[in-house]
């Protein structure tokens, strides 16, 4: 089912990072596909936070190309995607202006963002905290702001990196239901986690990574069931070791 | 005992009574360093984000320079400054020196590279935080800036507070460009300085009671400050 308004998927190919002549990522071809929930997954180090960065244009790659279905510029290509970082930023503001600057730097006018940032908090449950300051709110709340920030900014391509990896069980369930939410509004999402249980629930796609190398890119049903290489494998069977 | 109980009296007098004279020096004293220091705010805070920010050929050369300006003597500063305005000098024909205009000149310069060094190092501090998610809403460097001025305001203010007790306790440099003039270059602490060359100690004690008020509210507004700044950045 191709879309042809938008500017997914999103092909890497070649793709080489390396720096201090060491290699830290090695991705030949992954495509991003249109509307699906892709999980990047591999164990510490692998080389997850990176790819993310590189594929969302905050570092540049040392070879390769990132390439957009249609031909979008450089300022579109930054509006129409958003991240979630790994520590959340927090503005030493109030909960409310975390959304409205975040639009005010998307080009929003005055009214409209105020009216877009109450919408945003409304839905997902941050109306209460409106007023307070972001930098005392708990893990949870910090990770379900910045992720509503990132949806109300109307992202086609959303990267989230370890959305859940410092939460207890009820906020982990919390930010899912939100990413639920977000899928079905058709948002891509892309997200890296190293729990196999988020990936089993979540992903329509897996992109296996080890060592900085993208080791196995699969359906998500078939990586879990048969996996194509040795090292996925290990990794499922938690025996993987470098 | 006698010659102490003098004194006191002539000071709660001076404190409380009508003095002109007094009044006068302390009106002086506080146009002159809130003028300087507003107008070192103007350009310090700025100056110092971008300096943070900016990437250019010889920067860290110009920061060395800058935290060395931090602790420039003041009567050295004043002795620049009076080659300037002097009736020879490059800027003498402005007819400023011994006004106090000079003295505001003087303490804004005094006060500046700490307002821009400091100012600095905050903005430096908060874009490493800030940085990926403003990259990610596609504000670069520039358009950072006031972003991060506002989110720095907390620190910022308390460095323009210390900017402030800087210029309300200097004496050499304003002493030397302004000349001491009474009743139109005389300040706070210039009057201090010549009242006990004098042996004028009530009005010297007096105007240092004030003094050291004013640095109490100084100090007090910036702890206050701290305080609510340390709420928003989620330290307490
Ligand atoms: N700026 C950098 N300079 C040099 N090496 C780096 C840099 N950033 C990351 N690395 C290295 O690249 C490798 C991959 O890092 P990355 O943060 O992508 O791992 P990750 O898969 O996200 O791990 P985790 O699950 O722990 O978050 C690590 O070995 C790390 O040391
Ligand atoms: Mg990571």
């Amino acid at each position: 089912m191709r879309d042809t308004t938008s500017m997914l998927p999103l092909i890497v190919r070649d793709l080489r990072l390396e720096m201090d002549g060491r290699t830290l990522l090695d991705v030949p071809l992954a495509r991003i596909q249109n509307r699906q929930r892709n999980v990047i997954l591999g164990p510490n180090g692998a080389g997850k936070s990176l790819f993310l960065r590189v594929c969302h244009g905050l570092i540049a790659p040392t070879s390769g190309r990132i390439e957009y279905t249609l031909p979008v510029s450089a300022t579109e290509i930054r509006r129409k995607q958003a991240m979630v970082f790994q520590k959340p930023v927090m503005l030493r503001r109030s909960v409310r202006a975390n959304f409205t600057h975040a639009l005010a730097m998307a080009g929003v006018g005055w009214y409209e963002r105020r009216r877009m940032a109450d919408e945003a908090m409304a839905q997902f449950g941050l109306s209460g905290l409106a007023d307070s300051p972001a930098r005392v709110l708990s893990g949870g709340e910090q990770q379900r702001l910045a992720i509503a920030r990132a949806a109300s900014l109307g992202p086609d391509l959303l990267f989230l990196d370890e959305p859940t990896s410092s939460l207890d069980p009820t906020a982990s369930r919390q930010i899912e239901d939100m990413l639920d939410v977000l899928h079905e509004r058709g948002v891509t999402l892309v997200l890296t986690t190293h729990d196999l249980g988020l990936a089993r629930r979540f992903a329509d796609v897996i992109f296996f990574f080890h060592n900085g190398r993208l080791v196995e890119e699969n359906d998500a049903e078939r990586f879990f069931t048969q996996p194509e290489t040795e090292e996925a494998k290990a990794f499922l069977e938690h025996r993987l070791f470098w | 005992m006698q010659q102490d109980a003098v004194p006191i009296s002539s000071i709660l007098s001076l404190l409380t009574g009508d003095g002109g004279n007094f009044l006068g020096i302390i009106f002086l004293s506080l146009q002159v360093t809130i003028t300087a220091v507003t107008c070192a705010g103007l350009v310090g805070l700025p100056l110092g984000a971008g300096l943070a920010l900016v990437r250019f050929p010889g920067r860290t050369v110009i920061i060395v320079l800058v935290n060395t300006m931090m602790g420039f003597p003041p009567v050295v500063a004043g002795l620049a400054i009076f080659l300037l305005l002097s009736r020879s000098g490059p800027l003498g024909e402005l007819g400023l020196l011994f006004t106090p205009k000079a003295m505001m000149i003087a303490q804004f310069v005094l006060v500046l590279p700490i307002i821009v060094a400091l100012t600095r190092q905050t903005i430096e501090d908060l874009w490493t935080e800030y940085q990926d998610h403003m990259t990610s809403l596609g504000a670069g460097r520039l358009r950072s800036i006031p972003t991060l001025l506002w989110d720095a305001r907390f620190s910022l203010v308390t460095t323009l507070l210390a900017g402030l007790g800087r210029a309300s306790a200097e004496v050499g440099a304003i002493l030397i460009v302004g000349g001491n003039i009474a009743g139109f270059t005389r300040t706070m602490t210039t009057s201090i300085a010549l009242e006990t060359s004098k042996g004028d100690l009530p009005l010297a004690m007096a105007l240092g009671v004030v003094l050291m008020s004013l640095t109490l509210v100084i100090n007090s507004l910036a702890f206050g400050i701290s305080r609510v700044g340390a709420r928003f950045s989620g330290k307490s």
